[in-house]
């Protein structure tokens, strides 16, 4: 008897059997909401003023809320990896607690700090006028809250696995810590921070309980794609699918966009 | 005159770099020494890339760091330049706009930094690889990218940490020869870190042998290679090295043994002769050879086109002898041969 080239190990069913059973639970659904979508009446769908108010206002407010995450984030990611101070153990926990925390938590201790009885708020209230809740800055404000952890794990992963001798180099070479960081390490990590934006953006897309408790629901205003969807369950529920289709093609398209990154094979 | 006038002290939990480095313009002075020995910890202390912990670092009438006055220069305010062992080129940047970088940084304008970015590459050979980025840059390109990066800052030290490491035996030499000639073109003063002695002998004017944090040793290459002072050093010219208290012509060894030198010497001495002038016999021989002991064979590898016998017994050696006549004394390992060397080939000098 001669050996196979390739002999294939069989693969035990306790591990094969849940694993099937897994992928059919994430998989159904999806292909449930392409099979119940009205596809003959989609075109108007699509072009109804609200959906398109809506997937607007989700569109400025996600990248808003990436943009509020990068000038932010990056900084903290950079602290946390570069700068040995005390506590940092204790700052990080601090800034993954978003990704953990119960949106609808999230949007209440927003409201107390920004609303306007709160800490920053009534401040800001009184000294230029203005108030985040119930806005689209609001909206934002709530997005960025949730979101910024996704950009600061990831941005803080490519800082620590960057070579931190390019940035000795560039110190030998006349580039103070700010010149080697925005000349050498930046360009070094963009694929880490162009990753984390993108997490970050489809995490303010789908925003929805920090959304509704702090900026609520005005349509043209606050009321984004996710919050749109929920609304419209009630009363319409072909209009729901449509909403949902929408996000789920985003969200395809987004994977794809990253797929050399994550769908790769380690 | 004095360019660089320097006592690194540096401690680090069991070990600590105590090191005096002094260098006039235009020198190059090697630190030469067993990995671990604290000669990278002194390029980045000198760099400015680790603070000392006592001693200073003075570069052309400047103090750069003196822990006792608080005084601290960071690296991107002194003038050195510095070639990493791995180069460290920039990888998102094209070979002149690494070599630009240092001249943009010092205040040049975009345009002037490339023209001497790209005159830079000239001098070392590269200008027809200035738009290459530096992953498609062979080993022997990127070192000289990495040097022309260095020299375009036009610092008044350049330090380069074991700058042909990295490279392969051919490549190597060719570099060598060219970084000698950049070197000797070198205006200011140049300190080189590496474990191989031939690198240090043919690119410095000066070799320091660190070991363990210390120099053990200072001198040109022709005094390091004829009177070595450690094992290490003994070990990297190829010399056997005893240490022993000189009376007249008898060293006494440490450990009893005897040897029989020319020149006369009194008091504490070092003893080194050369594996090849070690004869290796099956009987005791007859005549002259004062120097004459029994030994057994602990190995035997090739060397050049000799074999180096390794000698384990009173006396531990190392002995060169030809294929023929190693076929001829049947020598292997565990073999009992006797070993004689002639008073002439004892070197004794003073420790």
């Amino acid at each position: 008897m001669r050996a196979a080239p390739r002999r294939r190990r069989r693969v035990p069913a306790a591990l094969l059997v849940p694993a099937i059973a897994g992928l059919a639970f994430l998989v159904l659904p999806l292909i449930g909401l392409l099979v119940r979508a009205p596809w003959s009446t989609m075109p108007q769908r699509l072009a109804e003023p609200e959906v398109l108010q809506a997937l607007w206002l989700s569109l400025r407010t996600a990248t808003a809320a990436t943009a509020v995450c990068l000038v932010f984030g990056v900084p903290i990611a950079w602290l946390l990896a570069r700068v040995d101070f005390p506590g940092r153990g204790l700052v990080r926990a601090l800034v993954t607690v978003p990704l953990v925390l119960p949106p609808v938590v999230g949007g209440v201790a927003l409201l107390l700090v920004f609303g306007r009885g709160g800490l920053i708020g009534s401040w800001m209230e009184d000294t230029f006028g203005i108030g985040l809740p119930f806005t689209t800055a609001g909206v934002v404000v709530a997005m960025a809250f949730v979101a910024m952890p996704f950009l600061v794990v990831s941005v803080e992963g490519a800082l620590r696995g960057a070579d931190e001798r390019y940035e000795e180099a560039a110190a030998t070479l006349g580039a103070g810590r700010w010149t080697a960081f925005t000349r050498v390490t930046l360009p070094l990590i963009a694929p880490g921070v162009a990753a984390g934006a993108v997490l970050s953006w489809a995490r303010a897309l789908g925003e929805f309980g920090a959304t509704i408790t702090f900026a609520g629901n005005f349509p043209g205003r606050t009321q984004t794609m996710p919050i749109a969807v929920y609304l419209a369950l009630e009363t319409d529920l072909e209009a729901a699918i449509v909403l949902s289709l929408i996000l789920l093609a985003v969200s395809v398209v987004v994977l794809a966009g990253l797929r050399d990154r994550w769908t790769a094979a380690p | 005159m004095t360019l660089l006038d320097a006592n690194l002290v540096v401690d680090r939990g069991a070990f600590r770099l105590d090191l005096p480095l002094h260098a006039a313009p235009g020198e190059t002075v090697a630190l030469l020494g067993p990995n671990g020995a604290g000669k990278t910890t002194a390029l980045r202390a000198l760099a400015g890339l680790e603070a000392l912990g006592g001693g200073h670092v003075r570069l052309d009438g400047r103090d750069l760091d003196r822990p006792a006055d608080r005084t601290w220069v960071p690296a991107e305010r002194r003038r050195i330049g510095v070639v990493f062992q791995d180069y460290l080129l920039f990888p998102h940047l094209s070979a002149l706009d690494n070599v630009a970088f240092g001249p943009r940084r010092r205040g040049a304008r975009r345009a002037d930094a490339r023209a001497a970015a790209a005159a830079w590459l000239g001098r070392v050979g590269l200008e027809e690889l200035a738009h290459r980025r530096p992953g498609r840059l062979s080993g022997g390109q990127a070192q000289r990218v990495a040097l022309a990066r260095a020299l375009a800052v036009e610092p008044t030290l350049l330090l380069l940490d074991e700058p042909l490491a990295a490279l392969d035996a051919r490549t190597r030499l060719d570099t060598r020869a060219e970084l000698h000639r950049h070197l000797a073109e070198h205006a200011g003063a140049a300190v080189l870190v590496t474990h191989d002695p031939i690198d240090a002998l043919m690119l410095a004017d000066r070799l320091i042998v660190v070991e363990d944090g210390r120099a053990v040793q200072t001198g040109d290459a022709e005094a390091i290679t004829a009177r070595p002072r450690t094992d290490y050093v003994a070990r990297l010219v190829g010399l056997n090295l005893y240490r022993g208290r000189a009376a007249g012509h008898t060293v006494h060894l440490e450990g009893g043994r005897e040897l029989t030198a020319a020149d006369p010497l009194d008091g504490d001495a070092f003893a080194a002769f050369a594996p090849t002038a070690v004869a290796l016999y099956r009987d005791r021989p007859d005549g002259s050879p004062r120097n004459t002991w029994h030994a057994t064979v602990s190995g035997v590898h090739r060397h050049g086109d000799n074999l180096r016998v390794q000698l384990d017994g009173p006396l531990r050696a190392a002995a060169d002898v030809t294929p023929a006549s190693a076929a001829h004394l049947g020598l292997g390992p565990g073999q009992r041969v006797w070993a004689a060397v002639k008073a002439t080939e004892i070197r004794v000098y003073p420790a």
